[in-house]
């Protein structure tokens, strides 16, 4: 019997079942729903795993790659962009190369529909000399995890499983198999596996590369990279992960009789696309997001100038695929009947009614109503719609924690008032840092944490910093006297516009914590 | 699959995109209709919006279910059998969907939390314009059945005289879904989907 699952939720089961001694995770839209289904079923089936919230992506993986280290399975989730941000554990991950078996899902976000960009985690994946998974379904979202802590165990380095928002946020029926038990493996023999000093790094680079060949016959011999032979090669096709569903949903529909390569595992199977490209007149590869592989196989100079694909203009070069697009590729253009009407209105998402960040930004507002240049550095959570009407309150959003430090950059030019506008969970993600260069150079700067005591972007998970806001802020030197607390509430608006203005003011750091709960959060609890 | 050689049995397939604004329910009418066609043993796709929107954005789900494997999670254009709405204006947004006989069933019911929200009576009139569509005035019919917050199940109701699977599974999927709320919160949601079935009833 098939259980109908997000493909976020097939891969939490499969990890699950896999064995994991945990999970590691920092909320990210749409890699979420992963940890919140262990967390569930640690809580309902009282598991003895580790599942709580990490601070950041870079402690997450860091903390998994202890467990691995320490002989046990675990499963590191992140959004794409989150990546960035744990980079420098993950590439020295595939340099020391694993025990217990490491899964790293980047979960990414082509078309943009709740990021900052749409970078593609491939290429992480190659700059770091690791196998990727690429699923294109649900069901093998969930088999690709049962075997990625296999493989990671087999090669000893970390597996990266690739997944964009539509397989993570669509359900589709998931049959799974019973669960394993591993015993756990001996701690590391060799001292000097994990210590990267120049002579071991260097050793440990040499493994890396000496594997490559390993890990590009595993990808040739793969099961999840399949060649659907067709009779019709005026035309071969390579799709990859969730690529191959637009295809197959419009060969299927039109009869095509194309030849489809299907790729779910990487190092890209060059064998495997030669053959295919030797065949066929014309290749067209669809990628769920970089044209990374294409380019590869066009080469600088396109000399044969038989693939096509994002980069000569048969599918955009930007977004997410979708089976519109593919069809138009295929020369298949579907038609709309109908049209949307001129006079609808578009609705973006906007803060909650009662949201304590709407009375930060209207004290914000109303405090530097008579400042000249208005200038406010502002960070990533719900509170970045405060750039929207009818607040117009912000005026940057970067990366996790750029308020502080951007407004501290604008200090230190000369802008006057410097204020920076944070939420809880993203003060502690990666503002700390940033907090602390300003304490050390006095910069004039205010920050005001926006503190709803969650994470409430991405559903209300537990914010690491919750109720240690001004004991952090102490401990790292900023007087006591220049953090104040305030209530973001209508009817302190007076109060709050005051304590405001007496902190821009001020020639030094300040922290301005405005606490009041998200309102999502309260009302849940009211519920329970 | 060619039952005489010539002609291709048909196939049981319904897309169905359930519009709505974040906050009205409209994940749970798609999570009844999973419920209902997995006991169907139908196949089932059903792409989801998650974050930022919810916020009072407008949402989508594409909800795809069918006797044959699926593929793509997204609904090609031009191919919604239905577009269903929790409110008056969002089905307007995905026109582009559907089927030239595709149906479109939607609450009269106004969400008013933009500055420029259209003319009521233009939205009206572009929906009357379609060959077919059902207007149901859901916030009513839910009140009727004991809670204001049940217009999504009155919506599903609406639908549910379009769609090939017994209202019966509809009605286990609503005591699988609220089985932790109290038996109240099943009964309400249970009339409002009889109301429902019963003003989208087809002519």
């Amino acid at each position: 019997m098939s259980e109908l699952l997000l493909g976020d939720e097939a891969i939490a089961q499969a990890a699950l079942d896999a064995d994991i001694a945990g999970v590691y995770a920092y909320p990210g839209t749409p890699s979420t729903e992963i940890t919140e289904y262990i967390q569930k079923a640690k809580h309902v089936q009282k598991l003895p795993i580790h599942a709580s919230w990490c601070t950041n992506e870079k402690t997450a993986y860091e903390a998994a790659l202890g467990v691995s280290y320490a002989g046990k399975r675990a499963l590191v989730c992140m959004k794409h962009v989150g990546l960035n941000v744990a980079a420098d554990a993950f590439i020295n991950s595939a340099v020391t190369g694993t025990n217990g078996g490491l899964v790293l899902v980047s979960a990414d976000d082509p078309s943009m529909h709740s990021s900052q960009d749409e970078q593609d985690s491939r290429f992480y994946a190659k700059f770091a000399m690791i196998p990727v998974l690429e699923p294109s379904n649900q069901q093998e979202a969930y088999d690709a995890v049962r075997y990625a802590f296999d493989l990671s165990e087999e090669v000893k380095l970390p597996v990266m499983l690739r997944i964009t928002t539509r397989l993570a946020h669509s359900r589709a029926g998931v049959v799974t198999k019973p669960k394993v038990q591993v015993s756990p493996k001996p701690l590391p023999s060799s001292i000097s596996q994990f210590v990267l000093l120049p002579v071991n790094a260097r050793k440990q680079y040499k493994l890396l590369l000496s594997l490559q060949p390993k890990l590009l016959e595993l990808a040739e011999t793969s099961s999840y990279n399949i060649l659907e032979d067709g009779t019709d090669t005026s035309l071969g096709i390579i799709a990859c992960g969730i690529a191959y569903n637009y295809v197959k949903e419009n060969t299927e529909k039109f009869g095509l009789k194309y030849p489809i390569l299907k790729i779910s595992q990487y190092p890209f199977p060059e064998k495997s696309a030669k053959d295919l490209i030797d065949r066929c007149k014309r290749v067209l590869i669809f990628e769920e997001g970089y044209p990374i592989y294409e380019e590869l196989l066009r080469g600088l100079l396109n000399r044969e100038q038989k693939i096509s694909g994002r980069l000569d203009g048969t599918l955009p070069r930007d977004g997410e695929l979708n089976p519109d697009i593919v069809a138009a590729a295929l020369n298949h253009p579907q038609q709309s009947s109908f049209a949307t009407p001129e006079l609808l209105a578009g609705r973006p998402p906007q803060l909650c009614n009662g949201c304590s960040h709407r009375d930060v930004y209207e004290a914000l507002n109303e405090s530097l109503k008579d400042v000249k240049e208005k200038h406010v550095f502002s960070d990533i959570g719900c509170y970045t719609l405060g750039a929207l009407p009818p607040f117009n309150a912000i005026n940057t959003c970067v990366d996790m924690g750029a308020s502080i430090t951007m407004a501290k950059g604008a200090a230190d030019a000369g802008l006057r008032p410097a204020v920076a506008v944070i939420g809880d969970s993203t003060f502690t993600h990666s503002g700390i840092t940033g907090l602390l260069d300003a304490v050390n150079d006095n910069s004039p700067l205010t920050v005001i944490i926006s503190d709803n005591d969650t994470t409430a972007m991405t559903g209300g998970q537990d914010s690491p910093g919750n109720g240690k806001l001004f004991n952090i802020c102490k401990g790292i030197g900023v007087k006591e006297e220049h953090i104040v607390k305030l209530l973001p509430h209508r009817n302190q608006l007076e109060k709050n516009v005051a304590v405001m203005k007496q902190e821009f003011a001020y020639e030094g750091v300040s922290v301005i914590i405005a606490n009041r709960e998200c309102i999502q959060t309260a009302s849940r609890k009211k519920k329970k | 699959m060619y039952s005489n050689g010539f002609q291709k049995e048909k196939e049981m397939k319904h897309d169905i995109i359930v519009a709505g604004v974040g906050g009205q329910g409209i994940l749970s009418i798609a999570a009844v209709l999973d419920f209902a066609a997995l006991k169907n043993n139908l196949y089932v796709k059903q792409a989801e919006v998650h974050g930022m929107s919810q916020r009072g954005g407008a949402v989508e789900s594409h909800l795809r279910i069918s006797d044959r494997p699926i593929y793509s999670d997204l609904i090609p254009r031009g191919n919604a059998d239905i577009i269903v709405s929790v409110e008056l204006m969002e089905p307007l947004r995905y026109l582009p969907f559907l089927s030239p006989d595709g149906w479109i069933v939607t609450s009269t019911t106004i969400e008013k939390n933009i500055p420029n929200y259209p003319d009521v009576s233009e939205i009206t009139a572009s929906i009357q314009k379609l060959p077919h569509y059902k207007l149901i005035d859901s916030e009513t019919l839910a009140r009727n059945a004991g809670s204001a917050r049940a217009e999504n199940m009155v919506m599903l109701g609406a639908i549910s005289n379009l769609i090939d699977i017994p209202i019966t599974d509809l009605e286990d999927g609503i005591r699988f879904l609220f089985a932790k709320k109290d038996t109240k919160v099943v009964e309400t949601n249970l009339a409002a989907l009889a109301a429902g079935k019963a003003a989208g009833a087809i002519s």
